[in-house]
């Protein structure tokens, strides 16, 4: 297979406008003629289905929480970016099109990289508007924060609900269009597989949540918005419901999945309090522009923070990247608690967590300025862990937090597979290796307002279409499929929850694929997981029945997935014999024990095709080519 | 610790439910009320009983997906918190407690402690949005805001659209969820151009699902999550009735001119 990124030649900044010019248009009378596919009301889903309606497209869209305005990216924190240079100092396309490049290790595709800067700006204009309420000057202009890998400040925000505003947002656009008859809203829908008609994506196949049904829609293109797949490592920040199974099913049909390795760690996180753990709570990197993080100097130190004098704290951060200091960007932060902790000098019980301290900036700005700007995470700190971050500093610990891995897609955002797009972070188009702060809420709106819209307009005019049917065998054959793999869940009756499946694949992978990881590990985890996974079809115990709400079931299908996907993210962490980004071999690093890349050799998207059941899948390589930028060794200091 | 759960269990929408009484053994203060259920169901799948259904799913307070009426009150009664956020520590070894779904006449029982929520989303639908179709904004700071209105506006925007406000309610009332939403949108000049419509579609649509009339209780407030407050129902009420007032003059002078 030949894996063609289709990014338009000419100069880098004139890509995109000439993609624009050259693509093909359908008439505004015809649009109604189409029908897609949204699954996903995130960010990105709900901005494409808003997006795609008011063009005049018939959409219909998917999601499993009981209201489009639940879905994950409700929970973003920090900011968004955009390159608006509303403070004057020094920001441009240019620069963010570099810092996400040189954020992403290298490992981005340069035209994609540059398009979501240039679109950037139009995200914030197209928020205002609809009335996102982003943080203003006393002035009455928009406010801005800076976040990690950025020496300029470019990030708009809402409080610390940035993501839940922008949702809104996009909710209330989407809202309009389902008002307005142009989108069929399927909320507690679950899509569980991908349908094929002579290679083309034509529709998918759903459970109802509540009934159990399952059931078929056609479509004219399949648009995959559903987020990313952090919780296979079971505890993460993403909410509960987060999972693999649309981009996976999709993979099983013939999409090819792209570096599902870099997974990103992210540095604050409120540290694990015990074995019931459920989930883990982000306290958002913006907390980075006040805070300093520290650990005692001394191993083994178990005096209070109070009573740990200046001269016995060691600001690492600070003290290892002086340039961005506790700005340092997310992967280099997290190795460097786990650094140390891993030395004997982590906080808190089990010396898993080292302190974000407010006391300089609150001696600085006054406590008030700090509960204006972060006052509701302060809240959130002191309901999970019952302690007042205003007087004792905050215990972090870097959690799992986002994948930058997701399906391949081209210039277009489409997959391998003809009319199966992808958007947001279930792709994996923009990133690189490791994301930076406020990046992706930047990236599931420019996916869905801005770039989509274009390039799935190009896609119907420039490919005959054959109208596909909800009650063709294709659909028909595929529904059975499901239906036998649902039941299958229930015959089992073994004697292990689903849960405990899942959590112990998830120690498994933290420990073996999480922050440092190498080849002994890694190949022990690819001998663990397939026993894993045979114990799971022979010993789960699921109980209730398929014809009704059943969140073990749910959950089990969940799981069964990610008890496949875990091998492939182990296998691509293994072949991929560098660090870069989040992704850190321990065997590959300098002297000073930083991501040490090997550009000669893994300058390349890795691409997995899949094979069938118990065959190692097929890797194919995207060469990333650098015209603009120079690689180079990323420096923080 | 160990409690006593008295749990309300429902099959479906069709039929009757009742409350059964579990054991919750070994939770430990740093548990949230959720994982604290989690522990249940996990013991009671392990003795091949059904599980619990009740939502949730960010579990950290800001999705709204999380309904849970304890001891009588929605979310459990710590102040501005979900029971995503509520934990362990604010009970005692031995407490009896009580869940219950939210219950109103417009939110219909899935199952256990799942219910259905969608009038939520169909007054957002009637008018809960600014019309601006994308690619038609200007450029942001085009429009400056004052602070105040814009920290105000947020204030309202913060709703979870959780329900909480409708459970707590002895009319089972959608006032504070609507108003909060109006007033968002109507104290923003990106909003005003649709003031009145909004105004009158949201409130049309929230009677027309089945919601109470709101008596000024102010139970709603207590309960919400986000602290969302009593005033923007004052506030909606007068652009309410400024829009019918309007409405009443435009029809006036239509019938005038035809
Ligand atoms: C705690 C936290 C804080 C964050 N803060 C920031 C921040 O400050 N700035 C930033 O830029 N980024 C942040 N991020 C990252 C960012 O929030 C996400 O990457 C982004 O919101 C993902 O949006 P999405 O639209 O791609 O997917 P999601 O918002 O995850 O939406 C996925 C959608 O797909 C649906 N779905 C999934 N699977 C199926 C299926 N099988 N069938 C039907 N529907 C399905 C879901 O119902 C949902 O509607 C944060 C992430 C976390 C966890
Ligand atoms: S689960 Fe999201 S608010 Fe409780």
């Amino acid at each position: 297979m030949k894996l063609d990124a289709k990014i338009p030649s000419g100069p880098l900044e004139r890509k995109w406008e000439r993609y624009q010019l050259e693509m093909k248009l359908v008439n505004p009378a015809n649009k109604r003629k189409f029908d897609v596919i949204v699954v996903g009301s995130g960010l990105a889903g709900a901005s494409a289905a808003a997006s795609l309606a008011e063009l005049g497209y018939k959409v219909k869209c998917f999601c499993f929480q009981d209201s489009p305005r639940r879905a994950h990216s409700i929970a973003a924190q920090g900011g968004i970016n955009a390159a608006k240079n509303y403070q004057n100092d020094g920001d441009s396309v240019y620069r963010l099109f570099y810092d996400t490049i040189k954020g992403g290790d290298f490992r981005a595709r340069e035209g994609n990289v540059y398009r979501l800067a240039q679109v950037s700006a139009g995200i914030i204009d197209q928020c205002v508007a609809q009335g996102v309420p982003f943080a203003r000057e006393y002035g009455g202009l928009l406010a801005n924060r800076s976040f990690g890998g950025a020496q300029v400040s470019r990030t708009f925000y809402a409080r610390g609900q940035t993501g839940q505003q922008l949702l809104l947002g996009a909710y209330q656009a989407l809202s309009r269009q389902i008002g307005l008859g142009n989108v069929k809203m399927f909320p507690r829908t679950e899509m569980l597989d991908l349908v094929l008609i002579d290679g083309h994506a034509k529709g998918i196949v759903v459970r109802d949540l509540v009934t159990g049904e399952i059931s078929s829609h056609a479509g004219d293109a399949v648009v995959l918005a559903t987020g990313g797949y952090g919780n296979v490592f079971y505890l993460s920040t993403n909410a509960r419901g987060c999972n693999v199974t649309a981009t996976y099913r999709a993979f099983k049909r013939g999409a090819v999945f792209a570096n599902p390795c870099y997974t990103q760690i992210h540095p604050t996180c409120i540290p694990v309090s015990g074995d019931h753990q459920s989930k883990l709570t982000l306290m958002s990197e913006s907390l980075r522009n006040d805070g300093r993080v520290w650990v005692p100097k001394k191993r083994d130190d178990k005096r209070p923070s109070q009573e740990i004098p200046e001269t016995e704290r060691d600001y690492y951060l600070e003290r290892k990247y002086p340039s961005y200091g506790n700005l340092a960007p997310r992967d280099i932060s997290s190795r460097a608690a786990k650094e140390a902790c891993d030395d004997g000098r982590g906080v808190g019980p089990g010396g898993l967590g080292v302190y974000l301290d407010f006391a300089d900036a609150i001696k600085r700005v006054s406590e008030p300025v700090i509960r204006e700007r972060y006052g509701n995470l302060f809240d959130m700190y002191e309901k999970i862990t019952g302690e007042n971050a205003y007087q004792t500093p905050m215990r972090i610990y870097p959690a799992v937090h986002y994948t930058m891995g997701g399906l391949w897609v081209d210039y277009n955002l489409m997959s391998n597979v003809p009319g199966l797009f992808v958007i947001g972070e279930a792709n994996f188009s923009d990133h690189g290796a490791n994301r930076l702060g406020a990046s992706a809420l930047m990236q599931g709106l420019a996916d869905g307002y801005f770039i989509l819209p274009y390039t799935i307009s190009n896609y119907f005019a420039s490919n005959k279409q054959t109208k596909a049917k909800a009650d063709q065998t294709e659909f028909k054959k595929v529904e059975a499929e499901v239906s036998v793999r649902t039941n299958k869940f229930l015959a089992i009756e073994g004697k292990r929850t689903v849960t405990s499946f899942h959590r112990e694949l998830g120690k498994l992978l933290w420990d073996k694929c999480g922050m440092a990881r190498d080849e002994a590990g890694l190949k022990e985890a690819l001998q663990k997981i397939p026993a894993l996974r045979e114990e799971f079809w022979r010993n789960v115990k699921v109980t209730g029945g398929s014809g009704s709400l059943n969140q073990d079931l749910e959950q089990a299908g969940r799981v069964a997935d990610y008890l496949e996907f875990a091998e492939l993210l182990c296998l691509d962490a293994l072949i991929r014999r560098e660090s870069c980004g989040g992704h850190f071999r321990t065997e590959f690093q300098t002297e000073e024990g930083e991501a040490l890349r090997d550009d000669a050799n893994f300058s390349f998207v890795s691409a997995w095709e899949f094979q069938g059941t118990d065959q190692p899948p097929m890797l194919h390589k995207e060469p990333l080519v650098y015209e603009e930028l120079k690689m180079s060794q990323r420096s923080y200091k | 610790m160990n409690l006593t759960l008295r749990v309300w269990r429902q099959k479906n929408a069709h039929t009757p439910g009742e409350f059964r009484e579990y054991e919750a053994t070994g939770i430990v203060p740093d548990m949230s009320f959720l994982e604290m259920l989690d522990v249940v169901n996990e013991g009671l799948i392990a003795r091949g009983g059904e599980p619990i259904a009740f939502d949730s799913d960010c579990r950290e307070g800001i999705c709204g997906t999380c309904s849970l009426v304890i001891n009588g009150i929605p979310h459990g009664g710590q102040r501005g918190t979900t029971a995503c956020q509520l934990h362990m520590r604010h009970f005692k070894d031995g407490d009896r407690i009580t869940i219950e779904p939210w219950r109103a006449r417009a939110f219909p029982v899935l199952r256990d402690l799942v219910v259905d929520r969608s009038p939520f989303d169909r007054i957002v639908q009637s008018g809960g949005f600014v019309s601006v179709n994308t690619g038609q904004a200007v450029d942001a700071n085009c429009l400056p805001v004052p602070k105040d209105d814009s920290d105000l506006a947020m204030d309202a925007a913060q709703c979870i659209g959780c329900g909480a406000c409708v459970a707590a309610c002895k009319n089972a009332s959608a006032m504070l969820f609507v108003a909060a939403k109006v007033s968002h949108l109507n104290l923003l000049p990106q909003g005003k151009a649709e003031k009145d419509r909004r105004a009158l579609n949201m409130v049309k649509a929230m009677d027309e699902a089945g919601f109470g009339n709101c008596s000024v209780t102010g139970s709603c407030e207590a309960v919400c999550p986000k602290e969302i407050s009593l005033d923007f129902i004052a506030r909606m009420n007068r652009d309410y009735a400024a829009a019918l007032l309007k409405g009443k003059f435009h029809a006036k002078a239509q019938a005038a001119g035809g």
